[in-house]
């Protein structure tokens, strides 16, 4: 398959089975509420070392919220319910709750209930109270700007996470580029985030690796610069592979961010240095979930 | 099917216990067995038939025509479906409500809506007092569900109410929200004295400052509470002021009774 002078490999991505919610933080203005979001989803790009995988997945404008003030949904991604519990609690109670004038809601109203501010309602000391407003719990904890508002609970879904596709390309800003197209396109998508900085990883990696301490290092294949000295998957002239990785509250969202992402990329073309479109995978023997690029594309 | 209606004939000269005549307890019977039900009347058992002429078949859906004062327990622990009087309505009206609508085109006696859990209740004229109370005796009042008052609501009004909200257009008597424990009474009127005696927890809203606070209550000044757009959203789908209410978050606060407690809140809308 090509597309525009953009060779489709005829391969897929491999994705696995993860917990997820979604909470929605609020503030006075977007500026404070995305102050909160950005801080509470940061160093979250990867659950190997991060604990969870988290981004920002929209703006949400005042008629969106509960509390009719501006702000933006955030999605949480964890290989468990327990560790995506521990993250979001300690996640909100760190970043939302003292980031002045926000207001934290569950976005997700069905699924298994996890706290949200059911055990940060205690930093209230006493002075917190709760009310119970159409059968949904909010918890109000005085804080130095007035008081932090918080839902008691959020739902927790399950969830893909680890849907991906590799742009190579003739140079690095030109892989940077259909890398920047494709996520603006992504980012349209509902239910999905690309939890990397600026959505985009170019640090791809293999399982396993020379040092036993280790679990994954360098997917040397695709690695440009040790072409001449691994089994490389790359041919002459391809001097730059930068990688999009998409978690997803369902496999589905993750095809329609996938074709989005790939033919934005495919639309700058060969023209443009894009040569190849390739995705990460480790032989189908480890995720649950196969997302076949040429299906995708087709 | 016709909704079940049951018109009284005479107003009773003693008290009448209707608690019988709720859809939960009616469901599958016929009108003739309906008609046989013995209804307590001071030291008589008259049959329904006896003070009601009857109508319809649908007993999800009842409505007592010629009501009067004299008519207590009108539907008393309740599961669902729904009552409407058209006329006034006895003492202890949806008493320990479970679930259901019931709604009185008039006014309605002493302990309306008592120990209620869920549901709603709506009268559109005035409510005695201990609206939404517990009984003598008992520890916690309505704990959950909506009660609506058109019009003025006696004294004692929310004592030891635990959960849910009563919402009051009119007035409200002396010792309103009295030994209140949580939940939300809102008044668009005036309150009489002694406003939040003895109260626990819970959030007493206000349109205007009242006359007069116990000295227990301490002045926390005027902010924005968020949790109040989101309240007020929720009374949005009611046949009442409360869903015209414009979204307001910015209150002044008072906390107490500082000699129970205190953590409940009076917010006079700013």
């Amino acid at each position: 398959m090509n597309i525009n002078g953009v060779d489709i490999d005829d391969t897929f991505a491999e994705a696995f089975g993860m917990k997820a919610t979604r909470v929605l933080v609020t503030a006075q203005n977007l500026k404070w509420a995305y102050h909160a979001a950005n801080a509470a989803t940061g160093f979250a790009t990867s659950v190997i070392a991060c604990g969870c995988e988290a981004g920002v997945e929209r703006k949400l404008e005042p008629a969106e919220t509960p509390d009719g003030r501006p702000g933006a949904s955030m999605l949480f991604f964890a290989m468990s319910g327990k560790e995506l519990a521990k993250q979001v609690e300690r996640r909100v109670g760190q970043c939302v709750l003292t980031a002045p004038t926000s207001a934290a809601f569950a976005g997700v109203d069905g699924g298994d209930p996890i706290p949200l501010g059911k055990n940060l309602r205690f930093f209230g000391d006493g002075f917190q109270l709760s009310k119970l407003i159409d059968g949904k719990r909010y918890w109000r904890v005085p804080v130095m700007d007035g008081e932090f508002l918080v839902q008691e609970t959020t739902g927790m879904v399950k969830a893909v996470g680890g849907g991906n596709f590799l742009i190579l390309a003739d140079s690095q800003p030109q892989a940077l580029a259909a890398c920047e197209v494709a996520i603006e396109a992504m980012r349209k998508v509902p239910n999905v985030i690309m939890p990397f900085p600026g959505g985009v990883v170019r640090s791809g990696s293999k399982v396993g690796s020379k040092y036993k301490a280790l679990m994954a290092s360098t997917n040397d294949a695709f690695c440009p610069t040790i072409r001449g000295i691994t089994k490389s998957e790359l041919a002459p002239g391809i001097e730059s592979v930068m990688e999009i990785v998409i978690d997803g509250l369902t496999d589905a969202d993750i095809r329609v961010a996938m074709r989005a992402g790939i033919a934005a990329a495919c639309g700058l073309g060969a023209a443009n240095g894009i040569r190849r479109i390739s995705a990460g995978n480790y032989g189908g023997k480890l995720g649950q979930f196969h997302f076949r690029l040429r299906d995708i594309m087709g | 099917m016709s909704p079940l209606t049951l018109t009284l004939k005479d107003a009773p000269r003693q008290r009448v216990d209707c608690s019988a005549l709720t859809p939960t307890r009616l469901e599958g019977r016929s009108l003739r067995d309906i008609a046989a039900i013995e209804l307590p009347c001071g030291n008589r058992k008259p049959r329904v038939d006896a003070l009601f002429e009857l109508l319809g078949d649908d007993t999800s859906n009842l409505v007592i025509r010629n009501g009067c004062d004299k008519l207590d327990r009108i539907g008393e622990g309740m599961f669902d479906g729904a009552i409407e009087v058209e006329g006034d309505a006895g003492a202890y009206l949806g008493l320990g409500l479970r679930g259901g609508r019931i709604s009185v085109r008039g006014n309605c006696g002493a302990f309306a809506a008592a120990e209620m859990k869920r549901g709603l209740i709506q009268v559109f004229g005035n409510a005695g007092d201990f609206l939404g109370a517990a009984l003598p005796g008992n520890r916690q009042g309505m704990r959950g569900g909506t009660v609506i008052v058109g019009g003025n609501a006696g004294d004692r009004c929310g004592d030891r109410l635990r959960r849910g909200s009563i919402l009051i257009e009119g007035n409200a008597g002396e010792y309103c929200a009295s030994r209140m424990i949580a939940g939300t009474l809102s008044v668009l009127g005036t309150l009489g004295a002694y406003p939040g005696f003895a109260m626990r927890r819970g959030t007493l809203l206000l349109t205007s400052l009242p006359s007069s606070l116990p000295a227990t209550f301490g002045d926390c000044g005027t902010h924005d509470l968020r949790f109040l757009p989101l309240l007020i959203q929720s009374w949005k789908s009611l046949d009442s002021r409360f869903a015209r209410l414009a979204p307001s978050a910015r209150v002044r606060r008072f906390m107490g009774d500082l000699a129970c407690d205190g953590k409940g809140e009076v917010l006079v809308w700013a």
